[in-house]
């Protein structure tokens, strides 16, 4: 229906896991969990980012489209479209 | 990092403590919690220790204090807990204790005796009262309008009346259990023949039964009998049946004077009231004191528990204590000993040892529960590198993976949420049900479990099994059908189309975040989902080994072991990488390089996965990229190559370095031991790798479980509340939901979340942990009072 580009997504994600991963550990205050909380921004931010990627570049070229039942078909072509 | 990273360095230390203040320093450190002690006596059996007499006297202490809690129990009264935990006490304070709580026992025994003797003799008074005032019915003359009409009949038994009769008719009255009136009376029957009158009534009022004390309402029965002989048969039968019998006095003057007697008699118990009073007095007092008590001399015996497992040495005349003591807590020992003992003579030093000491790992309320589940599986060796600060998040991520659902999630989350907000609730904290503890233990884990799993439910698009369009979605079914020419009579014969990426238009770029909605719809969507959540869990599975093998790096750098880094580390990761890695690039080059216009063509990844090994091609399956028959020929070489590495490496350095001339020399069978160690790690690694790599596989099969679940729920129970489109449809609605409610939560969420649970569990254990992890160790438990314990 809509256009989606592939590199906008990428870019925003991106840098909002870089944000997450490699800014954010530099303001966790001084303390004696500084080192696990340092680690599970870092892993989350690689286990988010990744499980994402997968997502999109899964979908980014595919091999085969959707099939449709025909009511399907006849209520998006006409009530949504 | 602090300690969560490794477990912190331990040491081996021997306290020397003055005989006079070994006492009070154990007592101080006691409290603090600190030091693990070791057992200085093995061999000896506990009777021959030196402080058995002592730990004998607390034992009997305890005996008399739970005579007390059961005598406070049997009145009704709780024991109160201690609001602050008193210190142990010392030796005389000791004595004064036990002093005291043996006279209150004592007192207490005897006030509990009297009254019930008081009680029973009450008991007594009030039956025979009972029995002489309800036999008054049957054998006194009418009194005129006041007789109850129940008794209208004439009295017959009057023996006034019946003076002009040769016999004499006597009397036998008591009182005897409701439930063996039938068979009394039946007996008596049998055995007089006749020859007797009983009557039986209830007593007004219930009274209690000596022998087990429930109230019951007793039977009072009156015979009258001619005869001797039948009085003793009579006398024997009631004896059997266990009754209680009184005299019963013939004329009516006698009877009321044994009333009134009676009664002055009852009057008289009135010391009853006041030995009530003062029981309750003891009670009170018991009550008081016996928590306190209760917590100290547990400490006492404690402390004289550990003294007996120090040594004695004569010559200094003092006592020996050897210690597993943290060494950032070496200071606090130091001062914990100064404050014990009197003159500060009793001090702390540190010892070397080759023992392996104990693992400690401190962990706050957050990453105990983490903590605990990797504990469950084996306590990390000393030292060795500490797989929780990363399972802090990779557990409920790979839970979420193969949960991923935003409703589920979010109720999880919620559920967590209340369980977190709530967690200093008294309520909450002292449940006894050992599920729902469970449960309250990992509040933090569920947390996180249930924060993922909207993330990845968000990925996947699915809420409730329903797919929300945050973004529009990428396919346009308008330009498929302008480009087809579908009209509303083509589809009407055609059941199912497919839309196809080759048209321009049709596809215009991969949805932002997640799985497009479109797919939800589709009827091929398992075609489509299988492939993208088994190639994600393959990604994922050979990402999460790869960095359980970058993990052992830091063990092979703290242990000095360098080699380790060449001769192990090295070969692993390029075995690892050059086929799985591998497998991970053509993975994604797929994704990216091919698209609908070369479908037909498309190459198969498994068939060239296959073929790499077997050094085959197949000619109906093209290359991904040029020179792909090379490249993959020179990883499998390189593969194959790093075997052997692994396998002689480090043992064939370990003799190298023997040969040259060292203090300490391993045996010859020391080194055969290595070597099948080190084949033993090998083969597990090498057909690990293959056989974990496809174990993740897991997290596509539960996932597409519960999609499907999901699906099922809702297409077979809550559609069919929307069915109905009038007043009563809605009426019908509350119910559905009900059902749907209930299904949801007990299966998808409960069942599948403890699946998931599970294999995620079993994913860290062993996928993630034997690439690094040996978990051969044992916990440091430290001496101390441990508050939850007095009950």
């Amino acid at each position: 229906m809509t256009a989606h580009s592939f590199a906008l997504p990428l870019v925003l994600f991106s840098a909002f896991c870089r944000l997450v991963g490699i800014a954010a550990p530099w303001f966790v205050p001084k303390g004696p969990n500084r080192g696990v909380i340092i680690t599970m921004l870092v892993t989350t931010a690689v286990c988010c980012y990744l499980f994402w990627l997968i997502a999109i570049l899964a979908q980014a070229n595919p091999l085969f489209g959707p099939q449709l039942k025909n009511e399907t078909i006849w209520y998006v072509r006409f009530l949504w479209e | 990092m602090g300690s969560l990273f490794r477990s912190e360095e331990v040491c081996l230390a021997q306290l020397f403590l003055q005989s006079a203040s070994a006492y009070s320093c154990i007592s101080e450190l006691g409290e603090r919690g600190l030091l693990e002690f070791r057992d200085l006596n093995p061999k000896v059996s506990p009777f021959q220790r030196r402080f058995v007499g002592e730990v004998r006297r607390c034992e009997e202490m305890e005996k008399t204090f739970t005579f007390l809690q059961q005598e406070l129990r049997a009145a009704g009264r709780l024991p109160a807990p201690c609001p602050e935990s008193p210190r142990a006490p010392a030796a005389r304070e000791a004595l004064r204790v036990q002093e005291q709580s043996e006279q209150l026992a004592q007192e207490l025994r005897e006030v509990s005796r009297s009254r019930s003797s008081l009680r029973d003799r009450l008991r007594d008074l009030r039956q025979h009262l009972h029995v002489l005032r309800e036999g008054q019915r049957f054998t006194s003359l009418p009194v005129g309008p006041g007789v109850p009409a129940g008794l209208g009949r004439e009295p017959i038994l009057d023996p006034s009346l019946h003076h002009h009769l040769d016999r004499k008719i006597n009397f036998v009255a008591g009182v005897i259990h409701p439930w063996r009136v039938t068979a009394f009376e039946r007996l008596l029957w049998r055995a007089c023949r006749g020859y007797l009158v009983a009557s039986f009534v209830e007593m007004p009022e219930p009274m209690e039964d000596p022998a087990t004390g429930e109230s019951i309402t007793w039977v009072i029965f009156l015979i009258s009998y001619w005869g001797e002989q039948i009085g003793q048969k009579i006398r024997k039968i009631s004896n059997c049946f266990h009754c209680q019998v009184y005299g019963y006095p013939e004329s009516e003057a006698s009877r009321t004077e044994a009333i009134t007697r009676l009664h002055g008699q009852i009057q008289e118990l009135s010391t009853l009231e006041e030995t009530e009073k003062y029981l309750a007095e003891v009670l009170d007092k018991v009550a008081q004191v016996l928590p306190t008590w209760r917590v100290q001399v547990q400490k006492m015996k404690a402390i004289y528990l550990v003294l007996n497992q120090c040594s004695f040495d004569v010559t200094k005349k003092c006592l020996i204590a050897e210690v597993w003591c943290p060494v950032r807590d070496l200071t606090q020992v130091q001062d914990a000993l100064r404050q014990g003992s009197v003159s500060g003579s009793c001090f702390v030093q540190r010892v070397p040892t080759t023992e392996s000491p104990p693992t400690l790992i401190r962990t706050n309320k957050f990453t105990a529960g983490f903590q605990s589940i990797v504990d469950a599986y084996g306590v990390a060796s000393y030292q060795e590198v500490n797989p929780a600060p990363y399972a802090i998040i990779t557990f409920p991520f790979i839970f979420a993976i193969m949960f991923g659902d935003v409703g589920h999630g979010l109720l999880m989350f919620l559920f967590a949420l209340w369980m977190v907000l709530y967690e200093d609730s008294p309520r909450l904290r002292q449940g006894t049900n050992e599920i729902w503890l469970t449960f309250f233990e990992g509040r933090y884990l569920i947390l996180l479990m249930g924060a993922f799993s909207i993330y990845t439910g968000f990925i996947y698009n699915e809420c409730f099994s329903k797919a929300t369009a945050i973004f529009p979605s990428a396919w346009s079914v308008a330009t498929m059908a302008n480009h087809s020419s579908w009209s509303s009579a083509y589809l009407a014969t055609h059941p199912s189309l497919t839309l196809d990426p080759n048209v321009t238009g049709v596809f215009q770029g991969p949805y932002p975040f997640g799985i497009d909605p479109i797919w939800s719809l589709a009827t091929n969507h398992l075609n489509f989902l299988n492939s993208f959540k088994m190639k994600m869990s393959v990604v994922l599975g050979i990402v999460h080994m790869g960095f359980g093998v970058m993990l052992g790096v830091f063990n092979h750098v703290h242990f000095q072991q360098r080699h380790r880094l060449v001769l192990e580390f090295l070969p692993e990761m390029i075995f690892l990488l050059a086929l799985f890695g591998y497998l991970v690039f053509l993975i994604f080059y797929k994704w990216i390089k091919f698209s609908a216009a070369d479908s037909r063509v498309a190459p198969s990844i498994l068939i060239h996965f296959i073929d790499m090994f077997l050094f085959t091609s197949n000619a109906e399956n093209l290359p991904l990229y040029p020179g792909q028959v090379p490249v993959q020929m020179v990883l499998v070489v390189l593969a194959l190559a790093s075997v052997p590495v692994l396998l002689l490496g480090t043992p064939l350095y370990q003799w190298c370095r023997q040969r040259a001339p060292r203090t300490v020399r391993p045996r010859a069978h020391d080194f055969a031991e290595i070597f099948m160690h080190q084949a033993i790690h090998t083969i597990e690694y090498c057909l690990g790798c293959v056989s974990n790599t496809a174990s993740y596989l897991r997290l596509w099969a539960l996932s597409l479980a519960h999609a499907q679940l999901s699906e099922v729920l809702w297409s077979m129970v809550m559609r069919n509340g929307f069915v109905g489109l009038s007043y009563v449809g809605g009426v019908v609605l509350v119910p559905v939901f009900a059902a749907f409610a209930v299904l949801t939560v007990a299966i998808l969420l409960v069942m599948e979340g403890l699946s998931a649970f599970l294999h995620a569990l079993r994913l860290h254990w062993v996928e993630f942990q034997n690439k690094f992890y040996v978990g051969a160790g044992y916990k440091l438990c430290p001496f101390a009072f441990a508050p939850d314990t007095w009950e």
